[in-house]
């Protein structure tokens, strides 16, 4: 088994637990298994096949993008955290004259 | 369900994002969920890290600082509750680029700054099914 700290907006899907224990050799498979326990998470972290591109998965302190992502081996008792990258913005692109009010 | 914040709390917020203008600027909402409202009891400013030439009109946290803060309020026995940023001369409502960044369960707070002055605060929440944004009402508060 190893462990996957979910993020607080999401727990309102894993019962409000911030821990839950999945089982997997890799980090896919791990994520896989925590989308089979706790199915509504999975349109939140998946698009398609594919991981969101603002859903980061670290392995310990590291980011699993500078692992082998998905296909990085896991031990038994180790500690996965989902964290999201926030970003927001505007509509449009046009820059707007900057005309401080004093 | 409403979205509670003091006035002296969105006075921060305003202050932080006219001070951000002309780029957006945004931060984290710490607070509690009950029955009856979401209420924000504290708001931390986090820097804009999307590239500068893009910030006029984009805003991004390093994960770094969602997990640190996410400690901070589970320490604390908070909640983090959402976050907060600013649309530059432009209205207080989603883009379709918060859309696709958002997550349901979340507070956002946008805030429209017209020249360097915050005009208008307006709290949102993703639909479960990501489709859409829908307006949640606002309270502010003087205790």
């Amino acid at each position: 088994m190893v462990t996957i700290r979910i993020p607080s907006p999401l727990r309102a899907y894993t019962g409000e637990q911030a821990v839950v224990e999945v089982d997997g050799a890799t980090i896919g498979a791990a994520l896989e298994d925590l989308t089979v326990r706790y199915p509504e998470l999975r349109q939140h972290l998946y698009e398609g096949q594919e991981l969101r591109n603002f859903v980061n998965v670290f392995l310990g302190e590291e980011d699993i993008r500078f692992l082998d992502g998905l296909d990085t081996g896991l031990d038994a008792g180790d500690s996965l955290r989902i964290i999201p990258s926030i970003a927001g913005g505007r509509a449009g692109r046009e820059r707007v004259p900057p005309l401080r009010q004093e | 369900m409403p979205v509670r914040i003091n006035q002296d709390l969105q006075a921060r917020i305003f202050h932080h994002l006219e001070q951000t203008w002309p780029n957006e600027g945004g931060g984290f909402l710490l607070g509690e969920v009950s029955q009856d409202a979401a209420t924000v009891r504290e708001c931390i400013a986090v820097e804009n890290v999307f590239e500068a030439a893009e910030q006029y009109h984009r805003y991004a946290m390093t994960p770094q600082d969602w997990m640190r803060l996410e400690d901070e309020a589970d320490r604390r026995g908070l909640t983090l509750l959402g976050y907060y940023h600013s649309h530059p001369d432009s209205p207080a409502i989603p883009s379709d680029y918060d859309r696709e960044h958002a997550l349901p369960n979340f507070v956002y707070l946008i805030t429209e700054v017209q020249a360097g002055a915050a005009q208008e605060m307006l709290a949102w929440r993703l639909r479960t099914d990501r489709s859409r944004f829908d307006s949640e009402t606002l309270e502010v508060v003087c205790d």
